[in-house]
């Protein structure tokens, strides 16, 4: 059935209503784990989620340690409550031959183009063809209808492109309309249009606290909504608490190198060292003062900002679940994130 | 600084040979290939090389790094330098629009400016930036000087922030199997058959071809394909030469490759993709730059700090005030370095493995820098830890 959604409640900048989340962030900021773990919070409470790859890593097989995705949707991971998390790595080429085969009639011929390097020639030739057709089946998931009434899925998470090439990912299906003037793939195009550019789909934008991620989630978000897309959360991952408390570094960077030696002395540290921690400890403060200011500059957006924290190395299934956390409503929904202290 | 059985990654004798004309870095995305490029141009053209960096990147960050306000498709000197450095960011649809004026005659490349596909291919062509970044290269490595000389005694190159750093070496092959691809060969025959001796078997291929394509496409798109893929036809052969010149250039004695990779499992995965690929085409693998390598004060093992952080905690409490801020501060200390030292080893854990598995590949590795490098200073002291 269409509208039971299980009892969830998500956080501020994840909407309810949204049947395409489109996760972006700059190389290297962690999108597919917070795409994967988006998909477990959505799907927590007994929901049907599809977590969609298109740049052919098999990201996902490896983060819930399964074997490589087909091109076929199946079940990767349970939430709990019942809901289900399935996932598809999309291949440009099956996707074309989909294409086909749904709207002509024409599997057998794009089997004997794909043989002659039909593929090869239209996604070399106009790169924009291949962006469509992945933007085309992301759609037809989004958008199905489930054997009985409803979607198929209450919602599609998709593991987009890198936040440098995301407009014209999502463009690309309007760029080839524009070339195409007239003729079928127009007609079809403006279904995938209408979905991008709808409050249905949102697009949440990974950054990391740190400078360059920082500057370039602000250009990418500034880009998008130029472009009259729909943004959702801002995700700041991998940030940490600020140990330091108080006064115990100056708002100069000094620590009272003395004081820290008086502490050491009372444990098995050599205190000679003191300088050395000082030091350290400064620097520490600084890192943390700077990556604080960073989080701020994200406010500029006017979108929520979820915080999620660095987990040691290697996130497995098991951390998804733990991250999957920060993207539900808390009791306390107002909890300041954890970099927030001065 | 690096795992056991590596060996040290000599950069600093790499940038000042007179050898070495060409360092390409690559590696994933946000691992520091820009920042790790611009340093060591900085340095060998500090060493007194007339030396050029070349970035691809829409963020303009090197533009950032470098004090400079914009960078264009033609080298720039970088004030502050000596004179020696230059920098430039590929404009990938300048560069191909180039390409097409050097290979056709002027009317012929009119009538391609024209054609909206090219108006697509040229500005939005995955991949194109892979191609036009080699064409780049081609004619810096070509470039001259009023009198004659090469103009430049090394040049730095940044790949594109591919989705896979692969696609950088796979480029120039792609438009190479492209070329060679049958239905170019079709949507080209009539051309070159003077548009009616072709054989049947093409011409039934080709109506299918056609068939579709007016069917998915539309019409009006078949003839602007058709009248593209002609137009293109001539100048195809010197822009392929050119491809596979530059390929060869890559491999030429003279160039290295630097791989660029943070200690993420993530980065050095790709990292040793890279390496494998380096070495299955013969191309010169100078060694790997692991960046934002975590450095904790030595002494304390981050287990012992974490205990100590512990048992101070517990005796603050119940401490005179005085006492408790020292106790405080203390416990404090050792919570960051227990932090930073957790860091340093997971760091150390990935490097040891990446190394075992690649004990001939030389490694560098630089420290976590609290800040961003945004200034020339900031590519100095990069320099010298890569240089160290």
């Amino acid at each position: 059935m269409l509208d039971t959604r299980g009892a969830r409640r998500l956080a501020a900048g994840i909407p309810e209503n949204a049947r395409l989340h489109v996760v972006t962030g700059k190389g290297g900021t962690g999108k597919t784990t917070v795409a994967a773990s988006l998909a477990l919070a959505l799907a927590s409470g007994g929901n049907r989620v599809l977590l969609v790859e298109v740049e052919g890593r098999q990201a996902f097989a490896q983060l819930f340690d399964v074997p490589a995705l087909p091109y076929a949707e199946q079940q990767l991971a349970h939430a709990p409550g019942g809901g289900d998390v399935y996932g598809l790595a999309i291949d440009p080429e099956q996707a074309f031959i989909d294409y086909l085969d749904m709207f002509y009639n024409m599997r057998r011929s794009a089997r004997a183009l794909n043989k002659i390097g039909l593929i090869d020639f239209v996604t070399t030739l106009a790169p924009g063809v291949r962006d469509v057709l992945l933007t085309g089946k992301v759609k037809e998931a989004a958008l199905r209808a489930g054997t009985h009434g409803g979607y198929a899925y209450d919602a599609v998470v998709l593991d987009a492109p890198p936040t440098g090439r995301i407009r014209p990912f999502l463009q690309a299906t309007a760029e080839v309309a524009n070339l195409a003037k007239v003729g079928p793939i127009n007609r079809q195009s403006k279904g995938v249009i209408d979905l991008l550019h709808s409050e249905r789909t949102v697009i949440h934008l990974v950054a990391l606290p740190e400078e360059m991620p920082v500057q370039e989630t602000l250009e990418a978000a500034k880009e998008l909504t130029e472009a009259k897309f729909h943004l959702g959360a801002i995700i700041v991952n991998r940030t940490r608490p600020d140990l330091v408390r108080g006064e115990q570094v100056s708002p100069s960077g000094l620590v009272d190198t003395e004081s820290l030696q008086r502490g050491l002395a009372t444990t098995s540290v050599d205190p000679a060292l003191a300088q050395d921690l000082a030091r350290q400890l400064s620097r520490y403060a600084r890192y943390h003062q700077q990556q604080w200011r960073n989080i701020q500059l994200l406010q500029a957006i006017g979108r929520p900002i979820l915080s999620l924290p660095d987990l040691a190395i290697g996130v497995t299934a098991g951390e998804l679940h733990e991250l999957s956390q920060y993207f539900l409503a808390t009791e306390n929904a107002s909890e300041e994130p954890a970099q927030a202290s001065a | 600084m690096t795992g056991l059985g590596a060996r040290k990654l000599d950069l600093a004798t790499l940038i000042k040979d007179p050898q070495t004309r060409i360092i390409v870095t690559c590696g994933s995305g946000g691992v520091g290939k820009t920042t790790t490029a611009a340093a060591l141009a900085l340095k060998a053209a500090e060493a007194g090389r007339r030396t050029v960096v070349l970035t691809i990147d829409p963020a303009r960050r090197l533009a950032q790094a470098m004090g400079l306000a914009e960078l264009d498709n033609t080298p720039r000197e970088v004030s502050g330098t000596g004179g020696n450095l230059h920098a430039m960011m590929l404009d990938m649809k300048r560069t191909f629009d180039d390409v097409v004026l050097a290979n056709s005659s002027p009317e012929r490349a009119k009538a391609i400016f024209e054609n909206p596909f090219y108006q697509a291919l040229s500005s939005s062509f995955a991949g194109t930036q892979e191609y036009m970044a080699m064409e780049k290269l081609g004619q810096l490595r070509e470039a001259q000087n009023t009198n004659g000389d090469e103009a430049w005694d090394l040049i730095v190159v940044d790949t594109p922030p591919s989705r896979s750093a692969l696609d950088f070496l796979d480029a120039p092959q792609r438009l190479g199997r492209f070329l060679d691809g049958r239905l170019i060969k079709l949507l080209t025959a009539p051309a070159r058959a003077g548009g009616k001796a072709y054989l049947k078997v093409v011409t039934a291929s080709f109506s299918v071809v056609t068939k579709i394509f007016s069917k998915v496409l539309g019409g009006e798109l078949l003839g602007d394909v058709a009248s593209f893929v002609a137009s293109l036809e001539a100048m195809f052969g010197g822009f392929r030469e050119r491809a596979d010149h530059t390929y060869q250039l890559l491999k030429a004695p003279g160039t290295m490759f630097v791989v660029v990779a943070t200690p993420e499992p993530d980065a050095l995965r790709e990292a040793s993709y890279f390496i494998e690929r380096l070495r299955a085409e013969s191309m010169p693998l100078a060694g790997l730059v692991v960046n934002r390598v975590h450095v904790a004060v030595p002494g304390v093992s981050a287990g012992r700090a974490a205990a100590c952080a512990e048992e101070l905690a517990e005796r603050e409490e119940k401490a005179d005030p005085a006492t408790a801020t020292d106790l405080a501060l203390a416990s404090t200390a050792l919570r960051v370095h227990n932090e930073i030292a957790t860091a340093a080893e997971n760091d150390q854990l990935m490097i040891r493995r990446f190394s075992a598995s690649h004990a001939d590949v030389a490694t560098v590795n630089v420290p976590a820098l609290p800040s961003d490098v945004h200034d020339l200073d900031g590519l100095r002291r990069i320099a010298t830890f890569l240089t160290s």
